[in-house]
């Protein structure tokens, strides 16, 4: 981990992550109450609502979110937010590179939002997946089928799990997480209590930030959870009943030839 | 078709007559569809409409993705997350052929582990063993170019070490990996050729099968007492079976609905539990991840291939016998394909005259802990190689190695079998007799 | 089951009619999403309407946009491009059809038949924008604008000269122009399809 730190930053605070998580490093993962989990969990709106508002404040500065296009902000079942407002936040917000113009021109619905390279922060599209914030006991993984694969949870762990000691290393200041792998992580804390102030007067303790940017990046990284659970639900029921009626019929087929097998033993 | 006497098509109308003359296909579909089935097949016989199942599962969602899919290192990654945010339905077919791959491996294994335990593999069945072999190295090679497709960091780290292990082949390694890869290492050539490959080994497959299928439909299938079907005469046969449908198909069908509501609810609930969070993450040529697994399936084999480090007495050995040729890391490759290499020959080295190993009372022994010892093989693949993991490898490698050269040829010459039944009808009424007509067969024990 | 009397055959009859519907169904299900998937995605499906901002189009200029993968021309007319394409007698025209997507099939070339109006104005009144597409009803070259013997387009592939209101006069082109499906989102935008 240190040698890939005094490597390059940018690959600190991205892919070794993922790579140490791996390896088991001791990192404590809070394990959130997220409206999603479950089969029958599903994303509450408001809530990716305020993490869109972090994101867009906050991580936007540094990190992108590539692959995600902004006309998806008004699916239902996500963030769901009015046709008018995704053209009005895409316009306001992004500029993007458009090779017709061969210019920089606000962004569009039909847009993705921008990818953001400049200070080598890791793209947070994928984040929520790319993580696993449950692993074990003993590689068994049964911690994962119990509490699910902790990719939102190890977000909002790490965002809420500065200490506010920091260090050197080959000139890169180091912050004390301990929820990071190895416990040193490159990005300054990015939140803070209060620091973002929310509309509708919601809380805005640290640990609630964490929880909200962190549910919209879940959605971010799955956005279409709903229908994959919705569809896993109809086809489980549905299979029930199908297993259930060719169970009755392979017994009926079966009755008299078992009956005979029966009858001729008895003999 | 089939040894077992039984009634065949007749074509009874003009037309009937016209088309069996020039093109059998309805002789040869009534022959497959009615075949005589020994009738006290047990639930472990679920697992080949299982396989089928998957076969053509994977065979249509995986159509179906490449409609979408970009095999470009530049754009694979991205065209995966359009799949997944775009196209319709697509994150359920990416999702239902990622799990799919899972549960066809996963069915592999019971199918296998099967015929190892009942004998399936000996006389006069070693073609259907061997094809069937072949298909399990076919599905090995296209699951692992598809692990590829998605060009994440697992899919790029696991295709370099792969392929890494025909670079350790002496002299000519080198020259083979380079021509596997396109280049000098993974990069676009390898995606490209191993998206075309991956396209095309299910076809291969679906071939091997249909072989597979008509080797076992000309010995007649095996079944748990490994008694064999009487021949005699029709009635007699008809005494120890049953046509395939509807009695097998609907069993079948029974048993597929059911695993299917299982992958349903981990498809539609779990579908991300059995991949690797790594791999959401786009491939890095220059970032290696600190802990590169396979997919779970490759665990058991990946574990014998790390198992025989250089400090392992065989191996220096070896070492010091070829004159340093056989190092280390191609002696790791050797004992990989060296373990599915004893699967393929268990034919010859099981000397056992009893095919079942139901009456075979030291071997039930052994082959439970061969059993376990797959599983703890698989569990140790995925840990770090470091102790006590390795050793834990090293012995379990050893085991599964004895049991195919040491423990199974001394069986058949020590082990004293118990009493087997006649015939199958004897077993099929003992088993009914005694049950009281209880729903359904036990399951295998 | 009421409709059945209780007999073993109809109720086996039932379960096995009950579990090939079942079955069937299953089937059905599996082929529904195999078919879907070739349907256009979100990000293709989410370009077949587009916003254009014409605030900036003065009058006598024309903006080409690329919208479902072809150019669209939204000209802003003068005064007398209107008056010349007014006087134009429709039954004399070699395609008296409008070719508009927005009115019934059949409707006369007229000009206001031809025009997009602005927010607020009367139907069958002038207007100054012409929406159309920018493909030549030949053989699909994009026409050059102000160019031709009519004051209007001029396809340079074979000769086929539009006028001011985007309608065939001469040349090998069977039809005007087609106007697409398009409104006023406000003052100064434009929604295509």
């Amino acid at each position: 981990m240190i040698k890939t730190l005094t490597l390059s930053a940018a690959v600190a605070l991205g892919l070794g992550a993922g790579s140490a998580m791996a390896a088991g490093g001791e990192s404590h993962v809070e394990d959130f109450a997220f409206s999603f989990e479950g089969p029958f969990g599903s994303y509450d709106q408001f809530q990716l609502q305020r993490g869109l508002q972090i994101f867009t404040e906050v991580c936007s500065g540094c990190h992108g979110l590539r692959y995600v296009p902004l006309r998806t902000l008004g699916d239902p079942g996500g963030v769901g937010l009015p046709e008018d407002q995704v053209r009005a936040y895409a316009e306001q917000n992004f500029e993007v590179f458009d090779p017709e113009l061969d210019d920089t021109r606000p962004a569009r619905p039909t847009d993705n939002f921008p990818a953001n390279t400049g200070v080598g922060a890791p793209d947070l599209s994928l984040m929520a997946k790319a993580r696993a914030g449950f692993h074990g006991p003993y590689g068994l993984g049964i911690n994962q089928v119990v509490k699910g694969m902790g990719g939102p949870e190890y977000i909002a762990s790490v965002l809420s799990g500065y200490t506010g000691e920091e260090k050197e290393e080959a000139g890169v200041t180091l912050y004390e997480n301990h929820a990071f792998p190895g416990g040193w992580i490159g990005m300054a804390p990015p939140l803070e209590d209060g620091s973002v102030e929310y509309q509708d007067g919601h809380q805005n303790d640290l640990h609630h930030l964490a929880q909200d940017v962190a549910a919209f990046l879940m959605w971010a990284a799955e956005p279409k959870m709903m229908a994959r659970k919705q569809t896993g639900l109809v086809a489980v029921l549905f299979l029930g009943l199908l297993t259930v009626l060719l169970y009755l019929t392979n017994k009926r087929i079966w009755a008299p030839v078992k009956k005979r097998a029966k009858g001729e033993a008895a003999e | 078709m089939s040894g077992i006497p039984h009634d065949h098509y007749e074509p009874k109308t003009k037309i009937e007559k016209w088309l069996h003359s020039r093109l059998p296909i309805v002789g040869l579909l009534y022959d497959t569809l009615f075949i005589p089935t020994p009738k006290n097949l047990n639930w472990m016989w679920i697992w080949g409409i299982v396989l089928t199942f998957c076969l053509v599962l994977q065979i249509v969602t995986g159509i179906v993705l490449a409609m979408h899919y970009t095999p470009h290192a530049d754009m694979a990654f991205a065209s995966l997350e359009h799949i997944m945010r775009d196209v319709n339905g697509g994150h359920m077919l990416r999702y239902l052929h990622a799990n799919g791959a899972s549960l066809f491996f996963f069915a592999v294994y019971i199918h296998i582990f099967r015929g190892l335990y009942y004998g399936s593999y000996k006389a006069p069945r070693e073609v259907t063993w061997i094809v069937g072999m072949l298909i399990y190295l076919a599905m090995m090679a296209t699951g692992f170019m598809g692990y590829v497709l998605p060009w994440g960091q697992m899919s790029f780290w696991g295709a370099t070490v792969i392929t890494g292990l025909f670079g350790a082949i002496p002299l000519i390694g080198e020259p083979i990996q380079t021509w596997l890869l396109g280049g000098p290492a993974v990069d676009n050539a390898t995606l490209n050729r191993f998206f075309s490959l991956h396209y095309l080994l299910p076809f291969v497959i679906a071939g091997l099968v249909v072989v597979h299928i008509w080797a076992f439909h000309s010995t007649g299938n095996n079944n748990p007492t490994g008694v064999d079907v009487r021949r005699g005469s029709k009635a007699e046969a008809e005494k120890d079976t049953l046509p395939f449908w509807p009695y097998f198909v609907m069993k079948d069908l029974f048993a597929l609905s059911l695993i299917l509501l299982i992958f349903f609810a981990v498809v539609g609930f779990m579908p991300n539990y059995l991949g690797h969070p790594d791999n959401y993450i786009e491939a890095n040529p220059l970032a290696t991840p600190a802990h590169i697994v396979p997919e779970w399936y490759y665990l058991p084999f990946y574990a014998i291939l790390r198992a025989f480090t250089s400090d392992v007495w065989v191996v220096m050995f070896a070492g010091w016998i070829t004159g340093g040729i056989v190092d280390a890391k191609f002696f790791g490759v050797l004992a990989m394909f060296g373990a599915i290499f004893v699967m393929v020959l268990v034919p010859w080295l099981d000397t056992s005259s009893v095919r079942s190993g139901r009456y075979r009372p030291m071997f039930k022994w052994w082959f439970a802990l061969l059993a376990i010892d797959f599983v703890v093989l698989m569990w140790c693949g995925a840990q770090p190689a470091e102790p006590p993991y390795s050793t834990i490898a090293l012995i379990g490698s050893a085991y599964w190695f004895a049991y195919f050269l040491v423990i199974l040829p001394l069986l058949g010459v020590i082990e004293k079998p118990t009493a087997q039944p006649d015939t199958i009808e004897d077993d099929f009424k003992a088993h009914y007799g005694k049950t009281g007509g209880s729903a359904d067969a036990t399951p295998a024990e | 089951m009421s409709h059945a009397d209780d007999h073993e055959g109809t109720r086996r009859d039932f379960l096995y009619f009950a579990t090939a519907g079942a079955g069937a169904v299953t089937a059905g299900a599996a082929v529904w999403p195999l078919i879907n998937q070739m349907n256009p995605s979100a990000d293709v499906a989410a370009l077949s309407s587009i916003q254009v901002d014409v605030g900036g189009v003065a009058e006598g200029t024309q903006l080409t946009v690329k919208w479902l993968g072809k150019p669209v021309f939204i000209r802003r007319r003068t005064a007398d491009e209107i008056e010349m394409a007014k006087a134009v007698n429709v039954d004399e025209l070699p395609d008296p059809d409008a070719r508009n997507a927005n009115l019934p099939a059949g409707a006369p070339a007229t000009d206001p038949n031809r025009g997009l109006l602005p927010p607020g104005a009367e139907p069958g009144t002038d207007s100054e924008w012409l929406v159309m597409m920018g493909v030549c009803t030949h053989l699909g070259c994009v026409p050059l604008g102000d160019a031709g013997d009519f004051g209007g387009w001029f396809c340079p592939c074979h000769g086929s000269h539009y006028d001011t209101a985007g309608r065939i006069r001469k040349g090998p082109a069977p039809r005007n122009l087609p106007v697409p499906m398009a409104g006023f989102a406000d003052e100064t935008t434009i929604v295509l399809g």
